[in-house]
């Protein structure tokens, strides 16, 4: 019990420095300086003590939905910790539906101010999250098919999980959290509205929930039975994903919308892939 | 035999009619006459008392009768509420489908009177284990079609989007959240319980039109504007979602894998019990927002959660449910189903893996669409500012329909905080009828969850809840308490100044990735008209999108056309001459004198 409280507590510690990290290594990789690892704390602390503007269309769905969104990612990270683990199929699943509750809220408080920035969100949002969950169920399948050991099948799983990963956390070639164009941004457009430390509750959470998905992946990828090492491999294997992202953000351009079916279509593929490697006991 | 089953789906029925009944009063207050209102009220009562006839009878024949009063007072009742066209349409392909159907099952029953010589369940049931493999095939095909076609399963849901969204919306929650699952009863009884599985291929068979329904069901629910043709799609998706339980439980009853049969069976006797809630739920606040804006097209409402702060809430909560949302009903359900396929893959073996594998990766699109369609259920009815007159003059409505909606929501509540008990409930009903001595499984309830190693902590949906509540409560009370101010401004319109309902996203407009997305199915197409004045400036700009029907345009159309001309045909032989017609009757004698004397 306190060791999972203290692993909360960690997650949501380290997980802006995530962020932090990704950034500088994609500034380190143009040549450019970049701001300082920390800049997402300094972010988040602007932000908790900034006045908030609410729009006066919103209803209180707006207003509850900062902490619905940080209260789902805060339940899924208990139940990744310690506490209850992923040891089973059911506490994975949850997982998929925990995350799809705070979605659920962020959508409609996006709807909720009238703006059409807000609605375009939504709606992509929406679309792009529907196609991930059949390849995240597909991933967590052949998983546990397999058991847990490294093997064929766990590597194709973590290969799709983090195509999956750059979807959900809106990054290239998915989503770009960078900028405010109206016509591409996905996740931005949804937190048009948000301000103050509404806007900041939300940050907070995406880093967060970013972090659970690194930490899945890096739990696929390091099997259970290495447990004296289990910790040291997890860290290894999460600063392995932040490089990844990075250079994949650096290297590619963002798709088009419609292009998107086409990269998750590949990640079930890879998903097939790696039921059928279970299947064969690979 | 009245069992374990029948008591389960009298307890579905009666759950959901009563806050029906109750609704139904102020309902139809101000929309007819005080007779017609009458004759409205006995008709449900009479409907209500044909689906509990339907699911305790003992006796083929008496099945038959109920089930034919359940169709025909039905159909009455889906074309009380227009006094126009489309209801009467609607209620035409509701009762030739139905009666399709029927003539299937009665087909079946033909067959397994011609082996048991009695119309009785029981003496059926004792000798099911002689009817030869080839003749079970048939019989369960005839079953399976012809409840289908009641169950509105893809591609025998023709009727169902029409006449659903037709009826009242209390008769529509009845139909949808309970008439439907009589069908489901069917089903379990006659082809589980009876019949008896043998094969895996049934089940399979299920299954795959199941997966076919619930995409279908939901890509459709997603594109539709009529707010109640999208609940009417979307029960389609969770007849598929509640097919996909019992089928795979078919399939490990014929593996004999009874834990896991056992185990699948509770899921989709889970979330036929939760969707009937949800549903019902649905369609009476629906009725709500019909009754107070008098339009059932979304793109014409927003805002309501200002003007019907109550109905929106419970209609939030139904929305939740439906998207699979910890932690209320629908999650559990659809949780267990999925767990069941994971659990399934662990024991079979070879393709069935993957079959199960894809069987749930889809059951998962499933969810994600649901979810999204419910975002635009939701956030597009009830969000924003209002789209129209009519959502501007919305009103909350009467306090006994608000009561029944908030009956539903609460059961929605309880049914996903207290799930363990509940299935430890259904457990023993699944286990008779899937014909299981279930007293030596243990089925781990108080975590919902399953695993193959032991002494692992589980997730148990209390906790879930308690630690949503707790998180959600806490962090809003320091939320408050903590930071700088707030202040209420008009929402950023790019300096336009002049943001209005004209400027918010449409349904249409919501649903536009996943036409693109699906458009192989749903065959879009746009019309787009311009005028001008000049190069320069449009005057006018005209845009039309719909999908095409593909059932309608490609299956039953041109059956209708074919059924119509061979009928022409046929009236070759119906000239109107009397003594033509006695030529016929003494050929047909002279025919019937030589059938009967040659056996």
């Amino acid at each position: 019990m306190l060791l999972a409280f203290a692993q909360t507590i960690l997650f949501i510690a380290i997980a802006p420095l995530l962020s932090g990290l990704i950034s500088k290594i994609k500034n380190n990789v143009r040549m450019r300086k970049g701001a300082s690892v920390f800049q997402p704390y300094y972010n988040l602390i602007k932000l908790f003590s900034k006045e908030e503007v609410i729009s006066d269309t919103a209803s209180w769905i707006f207003k509850i939905t900062p902490v619905v969104v940080f209260a789902s990612v805060l339940a899924a990270t208990i139940l990744i910790s310690d506490f209850l683990s992923l040891n089973s199929a059911g506490n994975f699943l949850a997982l998929i539906f925990i995350f799809a509750l705070g979605r659920f809220f962020m959508t409609l408080a996006a709807l909720d101010t009238g703006s059409s920035f807000g609605g375009m969100g939504s709606s992509r949002e929406m679309f792009i999250s529907s196609l991930v969950e059949p390849v995240l169920c597909l991933t967590v399948f052949a998983y546990f098919l397999n058991g847990h050991a490294l093997s064929f099948c766990s590597v194709i799983s973590a290969i799709a999980l983090f195509l999956v990963t750059l979807a959900e956390t809106s990054r290239i070639p998915v989503d770009n959290q960078e900028t405010h164009l109206e016509l591409t941004m996905i996740h931005e457009a949804m937190l048009l509205e948000y301000s103050g430390k509404s806007l900041g509750l939300i940050e907070l959470s995406s880093h967060l929930k970013q972090m659970i998905l690194f930490y899945v992946i890096a739990w696929i990828v390091v099997p259970v039975n290495f447990s004296e090492f289990l910790f040291l491999g997890h860290i290894a294997v999460i600063i392995a994903i932040v490089i990844a992202v990075a250079l994949v953000e650096v290297a590619l351009a963002k798709m088009r919308l419609f292009r998107v079916t086409d990269f998750l279509g590949f990640a079930f593929v890879l998903g097939m892939l790696s039921v059928v490697c279970g299947m064969l006991g690979a | 035999m009245f069992d374990l089953l029948s008591l389960f789906f009298l307890f579905v029925i009666f759950i959901v009619s009563l806050p029906a009944l109750i609704y139904s009063f102020s309902y139809l207050k101000g929309e007819y006459s005080a007779k017609q209102i009458f004759l409205a009220q006995v008709l449900l009562c009479v409907f209500i008392l044909s689906m509990a006839l339907v699911v305790t009878v003992t006796n083929l024949i008496a099945f038959l009768v109920s089930w034919e009063i359940m169709s025909l007072v039905s159909y009455l009742l889906v074309v009380s509420d227009g006094r126009n066209e489309k209801s009467v349409k609607a209620g035409m392909i509701y009762i030739v489908m139905t009666h399709i159907g029927t003539a299937f099952i009665i087909a079946a029953f033909l067959i397994m009177y011609k082996y048991a010589n009695s119309f009785d369940f029981i003496v059926i049931k004792s000798i099911s284990s002689t009817i030869p493999a080839n003749t079970k095939n048939i019989i369960f095909l005839l079953l399976f079609f012809g409840f289908a076609t009641k169950a509105g399963v893809v591609p025998m849901h023709i009727w169902l989007p029409y006449a659903h969204p037709q009826a009242p919306s209390h008769v529509s929650s009845i139909m949808s959240g309970v008439m439907i699952k009589t069908a489901i009863y069917g089903m379990i009884r006659f082809i589980m319980a009876i019949l008896g599985v043998t094969s895996p291929s049934w089940g399979i068979l299920i299954m795959i039109f199941a997966v076919i329904s619930c995409l279908t069901g939901v890509i459709y629910a997603l594109m539709v504007k009529d707010i109640k043709q999208v609940l009417a799609y979307s029960s389609i998706e969770n007849i598929g979602i509640i097919l996909l339980g019992l089928g795979l439980s078919m399939v490990f009853i014929s593996f004999k894998f009874y834990y896991l049969a056992v185990f699948s069976l509770i899921a989709s006797f889970y979330h036929l019990l939760n969707h009937a809630i949800f549903k019902g739920l649905l369609f009476l606040c629906a009725g709500g927002v019909y009754k107070a804006t008098e339009t059932r097209n979304i793109e014409k409402m927003g805002g309501l959660i200002k003007k019907m702060p109550q109905t929106a809430l419970f209609c939030l909560i139904g929305a939740m449910a439906i998207s699979a949302l910890p932690p209320l009903n629908g999650f559990v359900s659809e949780w267990m189903t999925l767990q069941a396929f994971f659990l399934g893959a662990f024991n079979a073996s070879g393709t069935m893996k993957l079959f199960l594998g894809i069987c749930a990766s889809m059951l998962a699109l499933t969810g994600g669409l649901a979810a999204a369609c419910f975002v635009r259920l939701f956030g597009i009815t009830f969000l924003a500012k209002p789209r129209s007159n009519h959502a501007n003059n919305a009103k909350e409505v009467s306090f006994s329909m608000r009561f029944a909606m908030f009956f539903l929501a609460c059961l929605t509540i309880v049914f996903g905080i207290f799930a363990a008990k509940i299935t430890g409930i259904i457990s023993k009903i699944a286990a008779e009828t899937a014909g299981v001595d279930a007293t030596s499984m243990k089925f781990p309830f108080d975590s919902l969850s399953l695993t193959r190693g032991a002494g692992i902590w589980q997730i148990s949906v209390p906790l879930l809840a308690f630690m949503l509540a707790v998180f959600t409560i806490a962090g809003f009370v320091i939320y408050r308490m903590f930071g700088a101010g707030q202040r209420i401004y008009k929402t950023w319109d790019c300096g336009y100044y002049k943001l209005g309902q004209r400027n918010e996203y449409t349904a249409t407009a919501f649903s536009k990735p996943f036409r693109i997305a699906f458009n192989f199915f749903l065959l879009p197409y746009r019309r787009m008209n311009k005028i001008r004045e000049s190069f320069y400036h449009v005057k006018t700009f005209a845009y039309e999108t719909h999908t095409v029907p593909v059932f309608k345009r490609y299956i039953y159309s041109p059956f209708v056309i074919w059924v119509f001309k061979s009928a022409k045909f046929m009236r070759r032989i119906q000239p109107g001459s009397i003594h033509l017609y006695l030529g016929y009757i003494f050929v047909t004698l002279l025919a019937l004198i030589i059938f009967v004397h040659k056996i």
